[in-house]
């Protein structure tokens, strides 16, 4: 009984940290309906800050004041980010700005890396607090007990500042009707400067603040963000009890986990969540969102046509280049083109869906992952054969797709998309943790092609054949009167359910095909590399893809593939440079500040400008 | 005349408010009938109730004598009803000519067809239906960029597609200029007449509705307060209260409470 209150407490104090991050990001989404990626590097700088600053400062009071320090500076750091990066894109389609904010994440990086070094940092305990007290014969660590009696005050703190005071209402409205609260006279610009410090700084001292508990690393941005996407999710987007609700629920069950279910602490964490959005849709506290409001808004994407004559011979003459590609350059070239391909399927199944569909999935490697891990798994147990492995792999992706999206797709919106990320780490934490079967982070090696495709040549051709017959296949489907029925559902779904379309079964199906088709894209991956790990279905991945999609233009058609070689190709040049990240994250930036429409998008519009670029399209 | 849509004690409560209270009346072939009434009586949320976008409270829908209440918008319009919205809800990634083929592709079942180009599917069947509402022209102009006059013919052509044999029209001219109301419900009562089909539609402007409704029906505060023919509607008393004054004020004298009771 002493043990489990024990426990109790523990996920209690953990919660604090926990809360603290996500109450930021919930806040920051709630008014600038921006998700803020970068949140966890927030996190990451608040404990960074904080240690430096505990260096210096001695004391207790040394101690709390740099926890409060630390939330300021990185609400500073915030807000720097907030003028510099995202003012100028907030005209740009929504959620383009995530783009941005992963940019960020690179950038931030690559910084700490620069000034605190690339060893972990062990966080010093907090003087006063460093003992234990005793309850019911168990030993509490008297900092949890300072942890779980401060969160009380921050929430009560924060609904003060929200409910009671004159900028809590402007707040709120705000995240109501921005338009109106605009009209009303209230400069937005700086009232979103303002959340996003406040938002910043929450995350910042929720970094410090775990300092004595979890010290600093620099994994912990990506550590916390699944966490508290799961956190606002199952809380309810925008609810500040609901956070803390949810917090404290995901960090006591992660504790009684740890002791109990050693092997599948983070299976629980997405497991619980599932169940509750299944109960809940929009969480414990959250109201229901509008629908509509996300993947399309901005300019309407111009009507499509098959490509001309021109264009296909342009593309053929395109693909018989880079089928001369082994006998001209050395075999690196055939493998780059090799990985370019794979990516650019991959691309260009998650563009079907968010381009075409509206469904943007932060989840999408899940399903390149398991087209991978399928092969793998049937070569390393049963010997499959890779020709029998390569058509059963885009088979578990497709079954996986179709769980996923009938879960997801009850939800819309920004809703959709956490669902989707919360259980593509579902999947990625199974296979993370389930040592035995998958080889956990050790992965599965040794899955080479069959003789005939063993040398890179032949391998090559073949994933020319696939991956490109793979991208056309998904280019023929957008003319499809099935791709007509997706677009539909997508620019009105009171219309279409008017006209006798199914929205949500269109969606379903597409979801499902996209999921086969980065199966596909998988399964080619796995057999290029001989091997794969987890991190091939980690957010990470499914983040690269919805960045080349955005960065190559979510509404043109060949977007996806367009931006998928151009990261592809720029990522393999700069990654020989000691601090690539900055330079990518940099450059990242720069495209989506510079070419909001994306790369062809840009491209479209600059040949409008030009006397040769207005041809045939009327 | 037979009657093609029977609609009984239909309801709708919105937490407290009863939007639409107890409302039945029918709708007969061949029919143009106006459900008029001033903002907020209830003529939309009616309409959303018909056609399976609200689910009533209460209250029973029937179409060819069949139950349709509380069926999604995408079976009842299989069944042959077809809708045009107050606010459009076209789809502006595609061409005009597009947006009609869409609706024809989902007429003819062919939603799951990966083969075929879309574009050219029903291309003949969809430029008679813009000859039709008169702006063939517009054809392969996207959707995005046309007028809001334009719009709502093209809605009326896509409503037309699957050859329905009752129309439901929430406010079809509105945001029209005066002329091309006048033409727009003239277009409107020559098709019902040569399809033979029926049609139920609200309107605010008087004009049009005198003009071609065979009959009216007048909503206020969810019920509805009179029905008859233009003559009837026109010398009605209590309509000329609603529209000119008095209808949102309590009836005091004779103790009846608010809206509770229906008027003879």
């Amino acid at each position: 009984m002493g043990l489990i209150f024990a426990q109790l407490l523990t996920g209690l104090a953990n919660a604090a940290a926990l809360f603290l991050v996500a109450s930021g990001l919930s806040l920051i989404f709630g008014v600038t309906r921006i998700v803020n990626f970068s949140h966890g590097s927030f996190y990451m700088l608040g404990a960074f800050i904080g240690y430096s600053l505990m260096q210096v400062l001695p004391g207790a009071i040394g101690f709390w004041s740099s926890v409060l320090l630390a939330g300021v500076a990185v609400g500073i750091i915030g807000v720097i980010v907030e003028i510099l990066v995202l003012r100028p894109v907030y005209k740009a389609p929504e959620l383009f700005q995530l783009v941005a904010t992963f940019g960020v994440i690179l950038v931030i990086q690559d910084l700490a890396l620069l000034i605190w070094g690339a060893e972990d940092v062990l966080g010093p305990r907090a003087p006063g607090l460093k003992g234990i007290v005793r309850i019911m014969g168990e030993p509490v660590p008297k900092f949890d007990l300072a942890l779980i009696a401060i969160t009380p005050f921050v929430l009560f703190a924060l609904w003060y500042l929200l409910t009671k005071t004159r900028v809590g209402i402007l707040v709120r409205a705000a995240t109501q009707d921005r338009e109106m609260v605009g009209a009303l006279g209230v400069n937005q610009a700086w009232l979103f400067t303002g959340v996003f410090f406040l938002g910043a700084a929450l995350a910042g001292l929720g970094g410090a603040i775990q300092l004595p508990k979890g010290g600093a690393d620099l994994l912990m941005d990506f550590t916390i963000l699944a966490s508290i996407f799961v956190v606002v999710v199952i809380g309810g987007m925008g609810s500040l009890p609901g956070a803390y609700i949810a917090a404290v629920l995901i960090s006591v069950l992660n504790v009684f986990g740890v002791s109990y279910l050693p092997q599948s602490t983070l299976v629980l964490m997405f497991v619980v969540m599932a169940v509750v959005l299944t109960i809940r849709p929009y969480g414990l506290l959250g109201r229901e969102e509008k629908a509509g409001e996300h993947g399309q808004v901005g300019e309407p994407e111009l009507p499509i046509k098959p490509a001309s004559l021109t264009i296909r011979l342009l593309v053929l003459a395109l693909i018989a280049l880079l089928a001369c590609l082994p006998f001209v350059a050395p075999s690196f070239f055939t493998i780059l083109a090799t990985d370019v391909i794979v990516f650019c399927l991959f691309a260009a199944s998650l563009h079907f869906i968010l381009g075409l569909g509206g469904l943007v999935s932060f989840g999408h490697a899940a399903f390149f992952g398991t087209g991978a891990y399928v092969a793998a798994l049937l070569v390393t147990y049963v010997g499959t054969p890779m020709e029998l492995a390569f058509l059963l792999a885009p088979v578990g992706a497709f079954l996986l797709a179709i769980i996923i999206g009938w879960l997801c797709l009850r939800l819309s919106g920004v809703y959709f998309a956490m669902l989707t990320l919360a259980l593509a780490q579902l999947v990625w934490s199974l296979v993370f943790q389930w040592d035995d079967f998958t080889g956990g982070d050790d992965g599965l090696v040794d899955i080479w092609p069959s003789a005939w495709l063993r040398d890179t040549t032949s391998y090559f051709y073949f994933t020319m054949v696939i991956g490109i017959g793979g991208i056309l296949f998904l280019r023929h489907l957008a003319h499809s009167p099935f791709g007509y029925a997706l677009r539909a559902s997508r620019d009105s779904a009171r219309q279409a359910e008017a006209t006798g379309i199914h929205t949500k079964r269109i969606q379903w199906v597409s979801f499902a095909i996209a999921g086969a088709l980065a199966g596909v894209a998988g399964a080619l991956f796995v057999f290029s590399k001989g091997s794969v790990f987890p991190v091939e279905l980690e957010i990470a991945k499914s983040f690269d893809g919805l960045i080349v999609v955005f960065l190559g233009g979510v509404k043109t058609l060949s977007g996806g593939v367009v931006g998928a070689a151009a990261l592809t190709l720029v990522q393999d040049y700069i990654t020989r440079f000691e601090y690539w990240r900055l330079a990518l994250g940099l450059l990242i930036i720069l495209v989506v500040i510079i070419a909001p429409n994306g790369i062809v998008g840009s491209l479209r519009k600059l040949a409008h400008w030009l006397p040769f670029g207005r041809s045939k399209s009327t | 005349m037979t009657s093609i849509l029977q609609v009984t004690g239909l309801t709708k409560h919105f937490d407290g408010l009863a939007a639409v209270s107890d409302v039945s009346f029918e709708v007969k072939r061949g029919e143009l009938l106006a459900l008029i009434g001033p903002n907020g009586a209830g003529k939309t949320t009616c309409f959303n109730m018909l056609m399976g976008q609200l689910k009533p409270t209460a209250g029973k829908v029937e179409f060819n004598g069949r139950d349709i209440t509380g069926l999604p918008p995408r079976k009842v319009w299989r069944l042959g009803i077809g809708r045009t919205f107050q606010i459009t809800g076209t789809y502006p990634s595609m061409t005009v000519v597009e947006n009609i083929q869409m609706a024809l592709l989902s007429h003819h079942r062919r939603l799951f067809d990966f083969k075929s180009y879309a574009h050219l599917e029903y291309k003949k069947e969809a430029i008679n239906l813009l000859e039709l509402v008169g702006m063939p022209e517009q054809a392969e102009r996207a959707c995005a960029i046309l007028a809001y006059g334009d719009l709502k013919r093209l809605e009326l052509a896509i409503a037309l597609a699957h050859e329905p044999s009752l129309l439901l029209m929430d406010e079809p001219t509105a945001g029209m200029a005066p002329r091309e109301r006048i033409a727009l419900m003239q277009l409107t009562a020559d098709i019902v007449e040569q399809r033979n089909i029926s049609a139920l539609f609200t309107e605010h402007d008087m004009d049009v509705v005198f003009a071609h409704a065979h009959r009216i029906i007048v909503l206020n505060r969810g019920e509805v307060i009179a029905s008859g023919s233009v003559e009837q509607i026109r010398n009605d008393a209590q309509v000329r209260e609603v529209y000119l004054g008095g209808g949102t004020l309590y009836q005091s004298a004779d103790g009846s409470a608010d809206g509770e009771h229906s008027h003879a």
